[in-house]
């Protein structure tokens, strides 16, 4: 495989639309580009995709390789692993970079191996030190983080934490090319079968978007509790999060709410944590949350340590007049 | 069902972040506080203990590491594992996520008739999760990652859901194949007393490199894909202001007053 100075991003779309983080990629392989004095390419997969492969150049992408074929109309780990492959030995990239997403994570380590390279995965910064790709990430459950680099520099690959990357301002005067090429998908290679999805939406605001959120951890001791998290969400238009203990409790019924190492990242403005200990696992997916409040009865828990305001007391008798406070603040 | 775990021992992420020390660059492990089976791997174990009830089978625990590591598959055993084994050699030490892979395909070639290999979803200390991914292309069998739920249907088929960040797939897939499993798959049972009596009493075999006939030049510190630059730990404290007050209520309008006074409600 001849190597260029390309970074190549593997993009995601939905509907025509490119991806949030597709645009995170765009904007950190630009600097990425800029480093390597070589240029921003985007990969798209799928059928239907020559809008999205518009938008990318509005995102930044120098120009976009569309790879379209009916066996790529839907997510396959098979059929997707081999056209990523396939394109990138024809493309020939220095750099190639996915999110990591129900997708990049699934696929970066098989396209790595098949193309003999180390993943590094959901890295929360990457960048360029004399042609090699140095990249970081979250280690032993945040409680650390790992700078580290690529032994080999032919070829890095390396997956992104969503949210984690600033994508640049779109601007409709950029200009690039959009090609397709074609990769060789066969039947026999496609093992895994995709019967169906289900999406398990959560009423209301999306954790990501919302602005405020009402976290609960193992402190909330039950189903009722998490109710009055969802009053105080409510009211403060923001939604609930917890940490992993009451889903694996069963006080919350779904995984998507779940924030920190083995769920989401987000970074609200106000993050309100009731019940929480504060282990690093769950921090590190709402440490950089503009303000950090804690609620909580042990006034020795690391939370109050990475909280800007704390309250310690017993959030059953604490929450209800807050709430009512808010409610009655808001209406002014 | 011949099955195969994949299995790690980590530090205990469950630990206080107080006891989490770093120097020159590495963890030092805290005294008192033992290393533990990587809790996706124990989610593992626990997965292919609810297909063998349904179905049968055996299940083998698999380890790469040193002497100590048997302890992790003891966990394994102690959970109701049939079998392990601890792949040990000099050779094998500092072995990154891609040649861990490669030394546990070796290893899995070596067992009979395997229909289901299973690993965690990612290892609690660098949370890589490319040793499952890498293990199916080196095996060349079939992969689903992040399994929550495991049905083995008729004719070999088994049926697989896997977590996506706002619900599941399902997708179908022939045995043989490789699955890694995610925390949701529930909490993983603890040891009976019967069972740590049988684990311990189990002889656990030790295969070294020439067991396995790996290339040592793929595998080890050598190897490594990646150079650490420097470990560090975040720079996350904040100045805590505690609230005050004489009842709830009081506390309550004094926290909902700073809220407004920040400009947050």
């Amino acid at each position: 495989m001849a190597q260029n100075s390309t970074v190549l991003i593997c993009g995601e779309q939905e509907e025509g639309k490119i991806t949030a983080v597709t645009k995170e990629l765009l904007g950190v392989g630009k600097i990425l580009a800029g480093g390597l004095n070589g240029k921003l390419s985007a990969l798209i997969i799928g059928s239907d995709i020559r809008d999205s492969g518009e938008e990318a150049i509005v995102y930044g992408a120098d120009n976009v390789y569309l790879v379209e074929d009916p066996l790529l109309s839907q997510y396959n780990p098979d059929s997707y692993t081999t056209a990523i492959t396939q394109a990138c030995q024809q493309i020939g990239p220095s750099v190639v970079l996915l999110g990591h997403t129900t997708m990049g994570r699934d696929v970066a380590g098989r396209v790595a191996f098949r193309l003999g390279c180390f993943p590094c995965m959901n890295c929360t910064n990457l960048d360029i030190d004399s042609k090699s790709l140095v990249q970081t990430r979250s280690v032993y459950g945040g409680n650390a983080i790992a700078v580290v680099v690529s032994r080999d520099s032919q070829l890095q690959l390396a997956t992104i934490k969503p949210r984690a990357m600033t994508p640049l301002e779109p601007d409709s005067s950029r200009k690039g090319e959009i090609e397709n090429i074609k990769v060789k998908i066969d039947d026999p290679a496609i093992r895994t079968k995709l019967v169906s999805t289900t999406k398990e939406e959560v009423e209301g605001i999306k954790l990501e978007d919302a602005r405020v959120i009402v976290a609960g951890g193992g402190g909330i001791g039950d189903a009722e509790g998490f109710q009055l998290l969802q009053d105080f969400a409510r009211i403060l238009g923001g939604a609930v999060g917890t940490t992993t203990v009451p889903y694996d409790e069963g006080w919350v019924p779904t995984t998507s709410m779940v924030i920190g190492d083995s769920g989401k990242t987000v970074k609200p403005d106000l993050y309100i944590a009731i019940g929480i200990r504060g282990a690093s696992q769950h921090i590190t997916g709402c440490s950089e949350s503009k303000l950090m409040v804690a609620i909580n009865k042990d006034s020795d828990a690391g939370i109050f340590k990475v909280s800007d305001l704390g309250v310690v007391a017993d959030y059953r008798k604490v929450l209800p007049p807050l709430i009512e406070r808010c409610k009655a603040l808001l209406a002014t | 069902m011949n099955i195969v775990v994949c299995v790690k021992q980590v530090l205990d992420p469950e630990m206080p972040t107080e006891k989490f020390r770093l120097k020159d660059n590495q963890v030092i492990s805290p005294e008192g506080i033992p290393l533990v089976i990587n809790p996706c791997d124990a989610q593992a174990v626990e997965a292919a203990l609810r297909v063998k009830e349904k179905h049968g089978g055996k299940i083998t625990a698999i380890t790469v590491g040193t002497d100590e590591s048997k302890e992790v598959v003891r966990r394994a055993l102690a959970m109701g594992a049939d079998e392990g084994i601890i792949l040990t050699d000099d050779a094998f030490a500092g072995s990154d996520s891609l040649a861990t892979a490669y030394i546990l395909a070796q290893a899995i070639q070596k067992i009979d008739a395997v229909d289901l290999v299973l690993c965690g979803r990612e290892a609690a200390d660098w949370s890589m999760g490319i040793v499952g991914p890498v293990l199916a292309e080196r095996l060349n069998l079939p992969l689903i990652t992040l399994a929550k739920n495991i049905e083995l249907l008729d004719n070999n088929i088994l049926k697989v859901e896997r977590i996506i960040p706002d619900g599941y797939q399902v997708f179908e897939v022939s045995l043989p194949a490789v699955l890694t499993v995610s925390n949701e798959i529930g909490l993983p049972r603890l040891p009976t007393g019967m069972g740590i009596i049988n684990a311990v009493r189990k002889e656990i075999p030790v295969w070294s490199n020439q067991d396995i006939n790996t290339d040592v030049s793929l595998i080890g510190a050598n190897a490594e894909g990646l150079k650490l630059l420097s470990l560090s730990m975040p720079e996350r404290e904040r100045k805590c202001e505690i609230v005050g007050g004489e009842t709830p209520d009081e506390v309550a309008g004094n926290l909902a007053g700073k809220l407004r006074v920040a400009g947050v409600i």
